[in-house]
């Protein structure tokens, strides 16, 4: 666990307190109904119109997610870069160097931990703007980096998903990291550590198909687009209408595949509230959940 | 009939015309036609052996998808004996893509599951083109955890294009199954071992293949995504399939270079479809190398290794 003693900890407080001029207007990407940005903002953005939950960069969602929004981020294991040597229209190396200026991340998931309700929390969150959020062998790397830390420090780990799916450009190793994932639960649930899964807008593909769909509490934002395969390829396969709401958080909801529907603004709260709930047990954690230790 | 891939052209001119004078020997004509057969055939064998010492990765897809390769229900029919098929997910559902059950594989009691595609239209459609749905996948789970429960090594044999992906397959949770087929896979406290037999379609597909040995047949293709879905994706072109192939590295040998899979098992000249006997024979006899190595592990040893095995997939990939 080289990377866990090596790790710096850049600090990173008050990182999102930037001046927005008072008087900057937006519009809603549901409702189209004008919105000033200050307003927007501060609704975490979530449009004061609609409620319709726009698209949050990974460190705005890390400021709200932890109390006061302090945290400290870790540093993720390095990967080999393009193993695959893959090019389509562009050199798959060419688009990691586009992405990590554009996006100041270094790959599509920031790992942190700090306190959320008082309670110590290990957070990962899936970064969209970084290749559409999708999985290669680095995103495996930080989520098994998130559940060792969340197991070190014995506290719940919380990820934030939203994903295209796999990294095509890394072929098989994407898709490994299904199973490796999967791993990085499994030595969760057999440290009886806390895994909360909140899901985003969109969830899709080898992600909603691995750990995203493997947490203790299933969560999810109002309206986020869950799936395995997305409604286009559905469209194109069955060539039938598809339901109202299909694939949304309420209709996974109505169909018994998650807990909980929560709005943006109400997440903290509710997160505190699990982690109250599920760590107030720890009494019984010297007891080993059948099934586990018969492996 | 036997069908013929388009880069196996040359080979089906030679044979057809074997089966041309064949017919004309017994048509009485009284000429010698020995002599003429045998040097068409040596050069079809020629051909053959030409065309698959250097199949491009898009023509192993051919291969991987050719309907007369054998299928999951050929190998357990060939391989195992007293199967005995199990059904349902318990949940309310049976899905007929994935087949499985208990049976013998050379004297040692086993549990199998297997994606069948199907062989002609009926079938097809009964087991729905080898697409599994949610219960397919709970089924799958299922049968694991029995296996499990009672010390059976787990035998699977993957030959899907991918989860189906349809409205019910959403509705009960498609993502979920997958999800939680893999883990089941990789908590089974016994030996299990996955044969890529003709196309490994990504997450319907790993979701049965979480095992301590994953071995594929030579022609076989494994991969995160068809071609075909690839080039339109990425290339935004479907005509780019052939250069996504190449790309994606779906190939056995590609995939054993990265140490993603753990043994290749040769098929007969032509490919599988060719000699199905011969080709399920040589993947009995794989496993049964394997089989011994793993059963003598512990529980605990066996899932431990398997584990470190998948996690140190890509921790040191080279070019």
């Amino acid at each position: 666990m080289s990377w866990l003693t090596e790790y710096v900890r850049p600090k990173i407080r008050g990182f999102l307190k930037r001046e927005v001029p008072d008087n900057l207007w937006t519009s809603c990407e549901s409702c189209s109904q004008m919105i000033l940005v200050r307003d927007l903002e501060r609704a975490h953005k979530v449009c004061p119109h609609c409620g319709y939950h726009m698209r949050p960069t990974a460190m705005e969602r890390l400021a709200w997610t932890f109390d006061n929004g302090e945290f400290t981020r870790i540093e993720l294991p390095k990967v080999p870069t393009d193993p695959l040597n893959f090019r389509d229209s562009k050199k798959y190396s060419d688009r990691l160097k586009d992405q990590r200026n554009r996006s100041h991340l270094d790959e599509s998931m920031v790992v942190a931990h700090g306190e959320i309700g008082g309670h110590a929390a290990v957070v990962a969150v899936m970064a969209f703007e970084f290749m559409a959020g999708s999985m290669g062998t680095a995103l495996g790397e930080a989520f098994i980096a998130a559940c060792r830390l969340a197991i070190l420090q014995k506290a719940p780990l919380i990820v934030f998903t939203s994903s295209g799916g796999a990294r095509m450009q890394e072929g098989m190793l994407s898709l490994m990291q299904m199973p490796r994932t999967t791993i990085g639960v499994e030595m969760l649930n057999d440290a009886q550590i806390p895994y909360i899964v909140v899901l985003t807008n969109p969830t899709t593909g080898g992600v909603s198909a691995s750990f995203a769909m493997l947490g203790d509490i299933q969560i999810a934002e109002p309206q986020a687009l869950i799936a395995f395969a997305g409604p286009r390829v559905i469209q194109d396969t069955v060539r039938e209408k598809l339901p109202e709401g299909f694939q949304r958080a309420e209709y996974l909801l109505e169909h018994g595949m998650i807990d909980r529907v929560v709005k943006r603004g109400d997440l903290p709260r509710e997160l505190a509230l699990v982690i109250g709930l599920l760590t107030a047990g720890r009494a019984m954690s010297s007891i080993p959940t059948p099934g586990t230790e018969a492996a | 009939m036997r069908q013929y891939l388009d880069f196996e052209k040359p080979v089906a001119e030679l044979e057809n015309k074997i089966a041309e004078l064949r017919q004309m020997a017994q048509g009485g004509e009284g000429i010698n036609i020995a002599d003429e057969i045998a040097k068409l055939s040596d050069k079809a064998d020629k051909q053959l052996r030409t065309a698959y010492a250097k199949l491009t990765p898009s023509q192993k897809v051919q291969v991987a998808r050719h309907p007369q390769r054998p299928q999951a229900l050929d190998y357990i029919r060939e391989l195992l004996t007293d199967y005995m098929p199990l059904s349902g997910d318990r949940l309310g559902h049976e899905d007929k893509a994935i087949v499985g059950g208990l049976a013998r594989f050379r004297g040692t009691a086993v549990v199998v599951i297997g994606t069948q595609r199907g062989t002609e239209m009926e079938s097809r459609l009964e087991h729905n083109f080898g697409m599994p749905r949610p219960e397919g996948y709970r089924k799958a789970q299922r049968l694991v955890k029995l296996a499990g429960r009672f010390g059976l090594p787990i035998l699977t044999f993957v030959d899907t294009s991918g989860a189906w992906p349809g409205i019910d397959a959403e509705a009960r949770g498609q993502s979920e199954a997958i999800a939680r087929s893999t883990d089941t896979f990789l908590r089974a406290p016994v030996p299990v071992i996955a044969t890529i037999i003709g196309e490994g379609g990504s997450g319907g597909a790993v979701a049965l293949a979480a095992g301590d040995r994953v071995l594929m047949l030579e022609h076989s293709i494994y991969s995160v995504i068809s071609p075909e879905g690839a080039a339109s994706i990425l290339w935004r072109d479907p005509k780019q399939a052939g250069a996504a192939a190449e790309a994606l590295k779906i190939t056995a040998q590609d995939l054993e270079r990265l140490k993603l899979i753990d043994g290749i098992i040769p098929e007969p000249l032509g490919g599988a479809q060719r000699k199905p006997q011969t080709a399920i024979t040589s993947v009995g006899d794989a496993i049964a190398a394997e089989l011994p190595a793993l059963t003598v592990l512990e529980p605990a040893a066996l899932v431990r290794q398997r584990r470190e095995k998948f996690l140190a997939m890509g921790r040191d990939a080279q070019h």
